[in-house]
């Protein structure tokens, strides 16, 4: 439940010193994107903050969201839940289960009415589709959507598919998944994209509306621009050579190996907004780029029909997706032309191939001394 | 057997010298630009160096440049943290890091003393008030008295 200490009270009760409260302020600072110099603003602001009650709610997702929350590391998840945030219902993170969940839940909206913060996770089937493709408690997952936003002060769809559909919603979409956009319209909507989301993005969204009490500033997508106002391609560590003109062509070549830019390979960091360059993912250790493997721009719209992940921005879409999946003459004839083109490339790749025989890899080793 | 199995397994070696992405030299003028501020006008300047978009080895490389200082100081609070003088003086690193000794942060803070090394004013009060406790009638120490001095 929210409580009525402020957050200050119970970090003092706990025995928390000012240099610790200090030291917790920089790192939020750090999380939510904002300058160090922020940092004595935020000690003011989260003095007298209470926690809010966040409830929880996962549709067609698969738990990747969660597991990126429990992974957040700044403030560590359990100063996140229980000091800063009171989690009164989270499907895979709370105690209860069946009835006593449901309960929890209905109560948390009862005693919150209006000031709540709503996290949703994973896409839903869209009110005119069978409601049995996802349900919990016998509840289908728009019905129980509409009754938790009616009291909600803000809704967080964490995650590409409740931002935007995810892979449900990907051709050829078969439980007519939608995101919480296309059906929440009264009342606020912040995109956190991802698939999953940057842990230090989910708790940084959270503390940044318990800091400021209101809602970030968001872009065209609902996204905060903290976190989603700079694409990778423009704070990538690669980008020098970019604007040299080096690329990796393959993912053993020389480029590969020096660390060239990816963009060739199919990166597609110019068109997506993400903090993975500068935040990285494993408690900073790394991002995809630099373990070599292009940006798949997996939090903006459709990234999972967007075609191949491989092949570079410039490649024009196939654009055959929807029709091979439509039943009909047309669908048959656009399916064989992409096989005849998988095929070719399939022939094109044998006739490019080098076998090596084991019998030569063993006069090599012999040769050597 | 095949021969192939006598082909030996070689782990290759960390680079002792990171390769230069070129991101250190421009986090190194901004240093020289706090460094100035705070000479001349004693403003104190914060470099969140988690916001950098660093290549591999270029956090190390910057470090590197930076070296070590005269002071070298650990706190315990919400976990430890190092603050160490970098051989600029003026120059601070602080790594603050969790219970889990996972790094929160990095900042370069140029500044004569790190504002997380100085006691805060607010436990500063508070530490007269348990002090006082400690000195009263009821915890066992008697203050000295003039009379009985």
């Amino acid at each position: 439940m929210a409580s009525s200490k402020t957050l200050g009270e119970s970090l003092r009760e706990q025995g928390v010193s000012r240099r610790g409260f200090l030291k917790f302020c920089a790192a939020t600072a750090s999380m939510m994107a904002l300058p160090p110099s922020m940092a004595p603003a935020i000690a003011a602001a989260l003095e007298k903050a209470r926690r809010p009650s966040v409830i929880w709610l996962s549709f067609q997702e698969c738990t990747g969201c969660t597991e990126s929350l429990t992974r957040s590391f700044a403030p560590t998840v359990e100063d996140l839940i229980l000091d800063v945030i009171s989690l009164d219902y989270h499907h895979t993170l709370q105690a209860a289960a069946g009835h006593q969940a449901e309960a929890a839940r209905e109560q948390a909206m009862k005693e919150n009415h209006g000031e709540y913060l709503l996290v949703v996770d994973g896409s839903l089937p869209g009110p005119d589709m069978n409601p049995g493709y996802s349900t919990i408690a016998g509840i289908s997952n728009y019905q129980m959507l509409m009754e938790a936003v009616a009291g909600a002060k803000a809704v967080v769809a964490m995650g590409t598919c409740a931002a935007f559909g995810g892979l449900p919603m990907a051709n050829p979409n078969p439980t007519g998944a939608v995101s919480v956009m296309d059906v929440v319209k009264d009342k606020p909507v912040i995109n956190v994209p991802g698939c999953p989301p940057l842990p230090m993005v989910i708790s940084g969204v959270l503390a940044q509306y318990l800091v400021f009490g209101k809602l970030p500033e968001l872009d065209e997508y609902h996204r905060p621009m903290a976190f989603f106002g700079q694409s990778i391609h423009d704070r990538c560590y690669r980008r020098p050579f970019y604007d040299k003109g080096l690329f990796a062509e393959t993912f053993d070549d020389e480029g590969a190996q020096k660390g060239w830019c990816l963009y060739r390979l199919g990166c597609k960091g110019p068109s997506t907004y993400n903090a993975c360059a500068t935040m990285r993912w494993n408690s900073g250790t790394s991002w995809p780029v630099e373990s070599g493997h292009p940006c798949l721009g997996c939090s903006e719209p459709k990234f999972w029909d967007a075609g191949s992940f491989y092949s570079p921005l410039s490649t024009p879409l196939p654009g055959a997706g929807p029709v091979v999946v439509a039943a009909g003459a047309a669908g048959v004839v656009a399916g064989g032309a992409l096989a005849a083109m998988a095929n070719k490339a399939k022939a094109a790749g044998v006739a490019q191939r080098q076998p090596v025989k084991i019998e030569e890899l063993e006069a090599k080793l012999e040769e050597t001394p | 057997m095949s021969g192939l199995n006598a082909i030996p397994v070689v782990v290759a070696e960390r680079d002792p010298d990171p390769a230069d992405w070129g991101n250190a030299l421009p986090v190194l003028h901004e240093v020289r630009h706090g460094l100035r501020r705070l000479a001349e006008a004693g403003e104190t300047t914060v470099i969140d160096l988690h916001a950098m978009p660093f290549g591999p080895g270029d956090e190390a490389r910057l470090l590197a440049i930076l070296g070590q200082g005269e002071v070298d100081a650990h706190i315990k609070a919400l976990g430890p943290s190092h603050v160490w003088e970098t051989a600029f003086p003026g120059v601070w690193l602080v790594e603050h890091r969790n219970t889990e000794d996972e790094r929160l942060t990095l900042h370069i803070e140029i500044s004569s003393v790190p504002e997380i090394l100085r006691s805060q004013r607010e436990d500063i009060v508070d530490a007269i008030a348990r002090l006082d406790a400690r000195l009263g009638p009821d915890a066992g120490i008697t203050r000295p008295s003039p009379t009985t001095a």
